[in-house]
């Protein structure tokens, strides 16, 4: 107790050159502060960005090797059946899965027209599940019946989007669509129910957010085979019960879809050829990540891309962590030479104090209480200018900051530590003063 | 018999050489006695002091302070020693400049472990003895050097040690201020402290009741003993004059 008396007591005699000792303390300080308050804010918010559009959805889809298996320009994989209606009870047993939906989709719709006007958005061969799995609601006209998808009928529901871009506020219901030459009859308009907008800060941003498309058309999947081609397999959003769920119940889908969906047709096309199976190491039963023929059915889910964005902008920030940390060791050392001054200052007290009895540990004690005051007090005013410099950098650049309570504990007990460190060697070289010694000198 | 020095000879090292500065001294100190050593610089009297102070301890030879042997104690047990035996009394008065007189004097009773309360009370107690009460809480820029010599005669006594260590008491003072200290010297001795003093200034020797000569390292054969009562001068040979 009587040592923190003294340890504040020493530091604020010396005002000036005490703060000029904390200044390293305070700026490494402050600049970790300010670098993790910086990482946080930012993840937070790419986390915020993607999951909150979601819907807690995944999207599962075939992979050849790995890149999307593009039905746009390659032909039906081989090996690789359609989903049968009965996978949707299996699917929709596994944990975490809400609900699944199987659809076929083009990312560019190519010759779709409304009277001269080209279409260009995406198009969607849907299910009945896919509205409420993606969490669309109709806003104008029906939504595709029974009769529809079992007559194979020829009709299409747009988005908003699409509505907009192809009519303008006419009224879609009812006008007709010119898909690849057949004609198919509006019955309905959808509006993602989900008004989330991402923050967008920059053009990396911009590119991963921002809804570019021109909105989106989508049949009964039943008519797919009418504009485009029987047996193509089709992708799969599963609808997990929570954010948490997502990454689980997207791979559990996947893995059950590839073993499923292309083993048995990989064992049915081993029965004609097997020429080709030769050339192929044989896939060892559950390996993983299974993979047959090159084809697998994988998820892609918004959690994981926001954690990928998060340590790549992590990686990066934690040199810059590294960096500010030099800053606190040369803070470190400035407190060394400082106290080894004060030590060679306060020698004749020393000495007086030893003679009337204070003891070795008193001394130590005393000079390492002063060391690491004084760093701590560096650390609170180096943890209060990074929160200020956070908040500044935020205000100017928008990027969001987000104050880490642990971080700030952590700092201001490392900055203490670093005190006691390099408070060591002069309070021991304190403690070794020879009495006599001590006195002689004035 | 409450120190005594047998045969105690103590050695520096200067470079390579060593050099004796004190030659098998013997003294033996009473309790309740008052005894100057006088010599001039450079005679070995300030490590003769540090000795007895237990500051330092004798290259060879055997001190005895009452019934410990000081050369066989490590230094935590001299530190104690120091706190709860010996008084220091310096001729720069040795006062920490940012605390106050009662602060200075308490800092021993912290040393030895007393509670703040305590402390304050008994450090108040011992200014008084010195006729400092009115001056308890002026630092020592805010004193005078005889001011700050009670102070710090308070503070050797505040811990009720069994000997006054002074080393030039009044070397720093003007005489009016050095006679003032004598005083208290005279009043302490008379309530049967044991004080060792250490002087080159006669007048100041003849205070004690019994003055040590040293010299290159040694002390003179006999003692000068005074049978009068304390504060006559003249009569044993070192007079004013």
């Amino acid at each position: 107790m009587e040592n923190i008396r003294l340890a504040f007591q020493g530091i604020w005699g010396h005002k000036l050159r005490s703060f000029l000792t904390m200044l390293g303390i305070i700026i490494g300080i402050a600049s970790i502060i300010t670098i993790v308050s910086t990482i946080k804010g930012t993840n937070e918010q790419i986390k915020a960005n993607l999951i909150g559009s979601g819907n807690n959805v995944v999207t599962v889809q075939l992979y050849q090797a790995d890149h999307i298996y593009d039905m746009t320009y390659q032909g039906i994989p081989d090996g690789v059946r359609p989903i049968e209606e009965s996978m949707r009870k299996t699917l929709e047993e596994l944990k975490g899965v809400e609900q699944v939906s199987f659809y076929h989709s083009r990312n560019y719709s190519d010759s779709v027209y409304y009277q001269n006007t080209n279409f260009n958005g995406a198009m969607y061969g849907i299910d009945d599940a896919y509205f409420q799995v993606n969490g669309y609601r109709i806003i104008s006209g029906r939504k595709f019946l029974r009769d529809d998808y079992n007559r194979i009928r020829k009709v299409a529901i747009i988005d908003t989007k699409a509505a907009a871009t192809l009519f303008g506020g006419v009224e879609p219901v009812g006008e007709v669509l010119e898909i690849k030459g057949e004609p198919f009859v509006i019955v309905g308009v959808v509006e993602q129910t989900n008004t989330f907008t991402p923050t967008i800060n920059s053009f990396s941003d911009y590119e991963l957010y921002a809804d570019t498309s021109t909105g989106a058309v989508f049949i009964p999947d039943a008519s797919w085979p009418v504009v485009y081609r029987f047996d193509e397999p089709q992708s799969v959003a599963v609808r997990a019960y929570s954010t948490d769920d997502m990454t689980v119940a997207g791979k559990l889908v996947a893995d059950k879809l590839t073993e499923t969906q292309i083993s048995a047709a990989a064992a049915a096309q081993g029965d004609s050829g097997d020429g080709e199976m030769d050339e192929e190491a044989p896939m060892p039963a559950g390996a993983e990540p299974s993979e047959i023929n090159g084809f697998s059915y994988r998820s892609e889910n918004q959690l994981e891309i926001a954690e990928q964005l998060q340590n790549m902008s992590s990686a990066s920030n934690q040199q810059l962590i590294w960096i500010a940390s030099i800053s606190l060791l040369v803070g470190g050392i400035g407190v060394m030479n400082i106290m080894l001054v004060s030590v060679t200052e306060r020698t004749s007290e020393i000495g007086l104090k030893k003679a009337l009895g204070a003891k070795k540990r008193r001394i130590r004690g005393q000079f390492l209480m002063e060391a690491a005051v004084l760093t701590c007090l560096g650390g609170i005013l180096g943890v209060c200018a990074g929160i200020g410099m956070a908040e500044l950098i935020s205000r100017a650049n928008e990027i969001p900051v987000a104050i880490s309570v642990p971080a700030i504990l952590i700092a201001v007990l490392f900055s203490t530590v670093i005190g006691v460190i390099f408070g060591l060697l002069p309070a021991v070289k304190a403690a070794n003063l020879s009495p006599i010694e001590a006195l002689r000198r004035e | 018999m409450i120190l005594q020095l047998t045969d105690v000879c103590k050695d520096y090292n200067r470079g390579k050489t060593l050099v004796p500065v004190l030659k098998h001294i013997n003294l033996n100190v009473e309790r309740g006695e008052y005894v100057a050593i006088m010599g001039p610089s450079g005679s070995g009297k300030t490590t003769l002091m540090n000795i007895l102070g237990c500051l330092d301890v004798p290259t060879s030879g055997k001190y005895m302070l009452g019934e410990l042997e000081i050369g066989a104690q490590n230094e935590n047990a001299l530190a104690e020693v120091r706190n709860k035996r010996i008084g220091f009394v310096f001729q720069s008065f040795h006062l920490l400049p940012k605390m106050t007189a009662v602060d200075n004097v308490a800092l021993p009773l912290l040393y030895a472990g007393v509670s703040q309360k305590e402390r304050r009370k008994r450090a108040e107690e011992a200014l008084k003895a010195v006729g400092l009460e009115e001056r308890l809480h002026f630092y020592p820029n805010q004193l005078s050097g005889g001011q700050c010599q009670r102070v710090a005669i308070a503070r050797a006594m505040v811990t009720n040690p069994e000997l006054l260590l002074a080393d030039e008491p009044t070397g720093a003072l003007d005489t009016a201020s050095g006679d003032q200290i004598m005083e208290i010297f005279q009043q302490l001795s008379s309530q049967g402290m044991t004080i060792v003093m250490i002087t080159h200034e006669p007048s100041i020797a003849q205070c004690a009741r019994k003055v040590y000569h040293i010299r290159d390292g040694q002390i003179l054969d006999g003692a000068f003993t005074k049978a009068d009562a304390p504060g006559e001068l003249g009569g044993d040979g070192y007079g004013e004059a």
